[in-house]
């Protein structure tokens, strides 16, 4: 029998598939249009690859340094941005002081200020959160599992800022006091923080992962004669481990990103040093704080955006990787069938 | 291992992991009980209908609360429709294997990992340097800015963007309750797809529709990162009077209050007010997703 031709379902079709496509092109935009305003501060597109480089493997810095700093030195001529001294090596030292007779705009101790915070936080939210996965999938009674979710959603509901202002009036009075601290805003108050924020996607992804695994598990480790807790600590936790490290990752992506509680409680100095309680400037509070002050198009502007990159890429790989990890998980659970 | 030892522990590892479960409960109640204590006497109906006063250090939170309100009006009237129409072609048009949807997964996927700020970023190159300044160029060409500088509409639709990931997952999640069955039937009666889409589908997942909306509606209001450059404003002496108007907002007032206000210490009852109304309202849009979410759970099991 042949369809006949109707003109409402071919619109349809055409506008909900037109419209579905419109999400993928806005990540399509978003990649140009974030990496774009980045461009002016480089002279070839290549010495783009070789500075962010730069920024995720400092360790190998002086190294790759060098031949970036070549590459530099051999367009400087022709680049405006280089009169204005941004080089590879002025990206990649450790002074962040944008505004200055001679700004310096070096990343180092921004980067170094993300990776504390985020380092702090995971290591408080990463036990919690996944504990108390174990206790709600494995152990909890029923109305013990019925009153903890929804106290999950409220806390994933805090609006950062709410969590923010927690951290600024509350929390760093109270941690400053309790160690005797010098600084009432840095990286320590910023990290247990941002933990708050992170908690929670630690908690449902790992929940997930641990209810996840297969009921013929626990029952033929039960049948043999193991408890409820050696189950759960030697079945159910290592089959549901891809799933646990998925959700962690996720949890430092967004920690990496996160904005409003490190802008109100770290104390946003760019410092280079490995203390967590001294005050720390992040990536993300880099920009929330200064991208308002900016001239459109000048250096520090651009370098903003080039942040902003850093910040996506770095969040883009770690989804991408906790990605690779659950759909692991999910093949070993049919395989498992 | 000796029966005793085994006892001790299995009360370990059972007690260990309740007392985590116990403290997000414990940080969720302090929070939630410093800022309703530390709030409560300043909110007032002056408070909540009354504009700023005498240098921000006196006065209400009303523009705030208007700015917020129109931010996330105009951020669902653009991003609701288009969640929705992706989560129908995810769920009823596409297929599985389709490159097409599956490159729409993957962007979905991807927007919902990208940070805030990066989308603020975004809101600033695309809508504000490129849209609107395109706009400018082409339309009035005086010079001046018309729509190439931050302003509510492109707050709001940076929002959007946030939020669409939000408004495609629980419609999708929605669209996957209405059983198989009821289609099957309606296609064997004779309706077409879309008709059935149209008469079958929607109707039976509005609920869950409704709950991904309220989910946006609640992210967008509590999110400021997108907005910091976007659109909001420090203080403006009247409402915003047209799309291309900066507006305040309760969450960047907190910010602003919190860490640039020239006495701050001086205005914590309004922080504190400020910070407490947008947890209740946030608190109460997650509310009532939850409750919509838990009903449509019960249908699906009766």
């Amino acid at each position: 029998m042949k369809k006949r031709f109707r003109l409402s379902e071919f619109l349809a079709e055409k506008l909900i598939t037109a419209t579905a496509f419109m999400s993928f092109t806005f990540i399509v935009l978003i990649f140009i249009f974030v990496f774009r305003e980045t461009l002016p501060i480089f002279s070839a597109p290549d010495e783009i690859a070789a500075t962010e480089e730069l920024g995720e493997q400092e360790t190998y810095g002086n190294i790759v340094l060098t031949d970036a700093e070549r590459a530099v030195e051999e367009k400087q001529n022709k680049s405006i941005a280089a009169e204005e001294g941004v080089t590879a090596k002025n990206l990649a030292g450790d002074r962040w002081q944008p505004i200055s007779g001679k700004p310096k705009y070096g990343l180092l101790p921004l980067i170094i200020g993300s990776l504390k915070v985020s380092l702090i936080a995971v290591l408080l939210a990463a036990p919690i959160g996944i504990l108390a996965a174990l206790f709600t999938a494995a152990f909890a009674p029923k109305w013990a599992k019925e009153a903890l979710k929804p106290m999950i959603e409220i806390l994933a509901g805090f609006p950062s800022v709410v969590i923010g202002f927690f951290a600024l009036v509350v929390l760093a009075t109270f941690i400053q006091d309790f160690f005797g601290l010098e600084y009432r805003l840095n990286a320590f108050v910023g990290g247990v923080a941002l933990s708050l924020a992170v908690i929670p996607i630690i908690f449902t992804i790992s929940e997930d992962a641990i209810s996840a695994v297969p009921k013929s598990l626990t029952e033929a480790s039960l049948a043999l004669g193991a408890t409820k807790w050696q189950t759960a600590l030697k079945v159910v936790l290592p089959a549901a481990t891809p799933g646990i490290f998925a959700s962690v990752i996720l949890g430092v992506g967004r920690a990496f990103g996160e904005t409003m509680i490190v802008l109100m409680a770290t104390g946003n100095a760019a410092l280079t040093s490995a203390d967590p309680f001294e005050p720390v400037r992040t990536m993300s509070a880099t920009i929330g704080a200064e991208m308002a002050e900016v001239v459109f198009g000048e250096t520090h502007y651009n370098v903003l955006f080039l942040i902003g990159s850093i910040l996506f890429l770095f969040t883009f790989t770690l989804n991408a990787i906790a990605e690779i990890f659950v759909r692991q998980r999910l093949m070993k659970k049919f395989s498992g069938n | 291992m000796t029966i005793t030892k085994r006892k001790i522990l299995g009360t370990i590892a059972y007690t260990v992991p309740a007392f985590f479960a116990l403290v997000i409960v414990a940080i969720v109640l302090f929070v939630m009980t410093y800022i309703v204590i530390g709030g409560w006497d300043s909110l007032t109906m002056d408070f909540l209908l009354g504009s700023p006063e005498e240098g921000m250090t006196k006065g209400g939170i009303f523009p705030a609360i208007f700015g917020t309100f129109l931010l996330v009006v105009i951020m669902s009237l653009a991003g609701v429709p288009v969640g929705t129409f992706t989560a129908i072609y995810l769920s009823e048009y596409a297929s599985q294997k389709s490159i097409l949807a599956r490159l729409i997964r993957f962007a979905v996927n991807t927007l919902a990992g990208v940070p805030a700020i990066v989308f603020g970023l975004f809101g600033l190159g695309f809508f504000i340097q490129f849209v609107g300044a395109g706009v400018d160029k082409t339309l009035y060409n005086d010079g001046m800015l018309h729509w190439g500088q931050p302003n509510i509409l492109w707050a709001s639709l940076t929002m959007a963007l946030l939020t669409l990931p939000v408004v495609i997952v629980a419609v999708e999640e929605a669209i996957k309750t209405v059983p198989r069955e009821l289609r099957e039937a309606s296609l064997a009666l004779g309706a077409t797809k879309w008709q059935t889409i149209r008469k079958v589908v929607i109707p039976n997942s509005i609920t869950g529709m409704l709950t991904g909306g309220i989910l946006a509606v609640s992210r967008g209001a509590g999110e400021v990162a997108p907005i910091l450059f976007t659109g909001a404003a420090y203080f403006l002496p009247h409402l915003p009077s047209g799309l291309s108007d900066q507006f305040m907002e309760l969450g960047y007032h907190i910010y602003i209050m919190a860490t640039q206000s020239p006495d701050v210490e001086a205005t914590r009852g309004i922080q504190y007010a400020t910070t407490l109304v947008l947890l209740l309202l946030t608190f109460a849009l997650n509310f009532s997703a939850i409750f919509l979410r838990y009903r449509l759970r019960k249908r699906i099991i009766t």
